[in-house]
């Protein structure tokens, strides 16, 4: 009992510490259940920019609070409006895409500024002018991909495999093929797949080859792209490959040859090699706190904090102010500023939330991603 | 009619109908006072609307589990045919009715509607079977509406309403809008549900359900469930009554669906799963199967239980199947519930009586 009370003290004088001059910043994702996995990230993320963040010690503080909404809609705004009864100020939105469509409109409704790490869906920022993304819109990266090939010189043909009863994957492939004939790169075959036939990629790849693209294009998740690379080394074909974030993970599946993806290239916005202090910096906290390279999702969630830091620092924004007049600010500053992170260099934000960043391309090589540039 | 009904009843059954509608009512009034008093904390009043939904959903599928007598563990799909009939119907009666409660009302019914057929039909097949039988095959007609709303497409343009399955096919002309998008559910929903709407679909469910039980057809639904030789030789369409409640039971489920997704701005069929339906049986067992009060007395305690214990964070939901089995079985305490039943002046005069 003795025991029980003192803790109870001590976090008392914590939270009534931390409560002096700290900006309140709240976010849900999914900490438990099958999507846990993002959550967990993007709230470790967080957490270590606000570590660093207070102790440095600036004039913005940062308390973080982040609740479970095990990406389910109805749970994220329960988990929002706990939210809201503590006193966030600003909101880190929600991890996942579907939940935060829905937190997005209470965001929008009460008024309380978001930067959603990861929810890349468009429907999160459509129509709301105090949501903002940190990741790439969908559809953005299918014409980044476009622009990346097109200025590498990759390749001039190129083939494109998307599975047609995915939305990322459809958003992506729609932007890339109206923009590839502006940069002169020629979409030479184009093949679908769904899901249930998403086991046999023969026709799609001797279409691709027998039509001669030196590239393949493959906006979709890993588990079918680890397939399409089996099949065409099997019938040896061996073009460029190219994929998006989706990508991302290939490597630690379960039971994957690693040599299949041997040169397979991919643009995400997060390179945990990267040579740059701070992602050098926090990838060895992350590492050091939680035993494991941070993923994307992480990083995202790193950046989303620092973001909050430098526009409210640039507002002038003070802890006791309300949440709807930093709202009014910060939609101020974030159309306006221009942020370096770790997921990014001259990230810019356009009035409909939506962000614009260079992203990194990386290739995997020897079993590792490795930077392109 | 109704009022003469109520009055001939007995007067233990009247009372628990009365007490019903007045616990309803009470915690209405005190709800909406203290929201509008700013009193209730924004968790809460979030929580309204989808307690009032699964209130809903608990009385209906009272109706089967309890009162007919039949475990149906689907009840979440017909949940998930109101809530999306019913929010692609407000979608498109968005301009042609702009007064929102109206065009709520009017969701809910098609809702209650869309829902009332997909149970006809489910009936059809299931209610040849019985009890384990009967409820495995709800669990995959459950799975079934789920994977089916997982894979349709809706959407609207100049040209009228398109369909397409599985993939999008619809082709939708210059400003038209794809309204359901398979696995991505529905976006941009209006947020129009309310809690006074909420409380009235629970009194509509309530009287409805205790019209029905204690009608002529609701006796042959109980004569049904406690014999059911008894009452085929007696004459009793067996398929008719066993029907009967179960159209009701998924008309119901089909209006909170409505209430329920309107309450958010996005809805997946993913969220109707095998879970929700369970969680719906629970809240039935838990309030006691044929009790309606119970019922919706679980359905709020079951719904704002795992919000309260955010504060454990990683030990919430440990937490919270821990005090679920605590209270089933205190409620089925013989002690307890004596002890209880003391503390209950209806109660103790019944057993007067």
């Amino acid at each position: 009992m003795k025991k029980i009370l003192i803790c109870t003290a001590l976090v008392l004088a914590m939270t009534s510490c931390a409560f002096g001059a700290a900006f309140k910043i709240g976010g849900t994702g999914p900490l438990t259940g099958g999507a846990a996995i993002y959550g967990n990230a993007a709230k470790n993320g967080a957490e270590i920019a606000v570590e660093e963040i207070n102790a440095m010690g600036g004039d913005v503080q940062f308390e973080l609070r982040y609740e479970d909404d095990t990406h389910d809609a109805e749970k994220a705004v329960n988990a929002y409006n706990a939210l809201k009864d503590w006193g966030m100020q600003v909101s880190l939105g929600s991890v996942t895409s579907k939940p935060c469509e829905a937190t997005a409109a209470e965001n929008f409704a009460d008024r309380i500024f978001a930067l959603t790490p990861s929810a890349s869906s468009a429907a999160v920022t459509e129509g709301k002018d105090n949501v903002f993304q940190m990741c790439f819109v969908d559809p953005n990266q299918g014409s980044a991909s476009a622009q990346y090939i097109a200025d590498k010189k990759f390749a001039k043909k190129v083939a494109v495999i998307w599975k047609n009863d995915d939305v990322y994957s459809k958003g992506i492939r729609d932007t890339f093929v109206e923009k590839a004939p502006e940069l002169g790169l020629e979409v030479v075959s184009e093949t679908t797949f769904a899901d249930g036939n998403d086991n046999d990629f023969s026709v799609q790849l001797t279409d691709a080859q027998n039509k001669g693209a030196e590239l393949v294009f493959l906006p979709m998740y890993y588990q079918p792209a680890s397939l399409i690379l089996a099949q065409a080394q099997a019938m040896g074909y061996a073009p460029k490959w190219f994929g998006v974030d989706g990508m991302d993970g290939i490597l630690t599946m379960e039971g994957f040859e690693k040599s299949l993806a041997e040169g397979v290239m991919l643009l995400t916005p997060f390179n945990a090699d990267a040579s740059d202090e701070k992602t050098k910096s926090f990838v060895a906290k992350y590492q050091a706190k939680h035993g494991e390279i941070p993923n994307q999702f992480a990083a995202d969630g790193y950046d989303c904090v620092y973001a909050y830091k430098e526009a409210l620092e640039l507002a002038k924004a003070t802890p006791d102010m309300s949440a709807e007049d930093i709202c009014t600010k910060m939609i101020e500053q974030f159309t306006t500023m221009t942020f370096n992170g770790v997921t990014g260099e001259n990230v810019k934000w356009a009035a409909n939330g939506e962000v614009t960043k260079d992203p990194k391309g990386m290739v995997i090589k020897d079993g590792a991603y490795v930077g392109l540039d | 009619m109704t009022m003469r009904r109520l009055i001939n009843l007995k007067r233990v059954e009247a009372r628990r109908i009365y007490l019903t509608y007045g616990v309803v009512i009470l915690a209405y009034i005190i709800c909406q006072t203290m929201s509008s008093t700013k009193m209730l904390s924004s968790s809460m009043r979030g929580m309204l609307v989808p307690i009032c939904a699964y209130m809903v959903m608990a009385v209906s599928l009272n109706l089967v589990v309890g009162i007919s007598g039949e475990l149906s563990l689907g009840h979440a799909g017909f949940m998930s045919v109101g809530a999306f009939s019913g929010v692609a119907s407000a979608i498109l009666m968005q301009s042609v009715i702009p007064f929102e409660p109206v065009r709520l009302a009017l969701a809910m019914i098609i809702a209650a509607v869309f829902a009332a057929i997909a149970g006809f039909l489910i009936g059809i097949p299931v209610l040849r079977l019985k009890g384990d039988y009967l409820a495995i095959v709800t669990l995959a007609f459950g799975e079934i509406i789920k994977s089916i709303l997982n894979n349709f497409y809706m959407g609207v343009d100049s040209g009228g309403v398109h369909f397409s399955m599985l993939t999008d096919t619809t082709r939708l002309l210059k400003g038209g809008r794809l309204i359901i998008r398979g696995p991505m559910g529905i976006s941009g929903i209006q947020k129009i549900s309310t809690f006074p709407a909420g409380f009235i679909l629970v009194m509509i469910s309530l009287m409805v359900v205790f019209n029905l039980v204690n009608s002529r057809s609701g006796r042959a639904f109980m004569a049904i469930r406690d014999d059911r030789i008894a009452a085929e030789s007696i004459g009793l369409d067996i398929t008719k009554y066993k029907m009967m409640a179960f159209v009701t039971s998924a008309a119901l489920a089909g209006a909170a669906g409505a209430l329920f997704a309107m309450n958010y701005s996005t809805i997946v069929a993913n969220k109707f799963d095998f879970n929700t339906s369970i969680l719906i049986l629970v809240f039935v067992v838990l309030g006691g199967q044929g009790n309606m009060l119970g019922g919706i007395i679980a359905a709020a305690v079951l719904t704002i239980l795992p919000e309260k214990l955010r504060q454990f964070s990683d030990y919430r939901m440990l937490l919270y199947a821990i005090i679920l089995i605590v209270m089933m079985l205190a409620t089925n305490n013989a002690e307890i519930k004596y002890f209880l039943s003391r503390l209950n002046p209806f109660k103790r005069r019944e057993e007067a009586e």
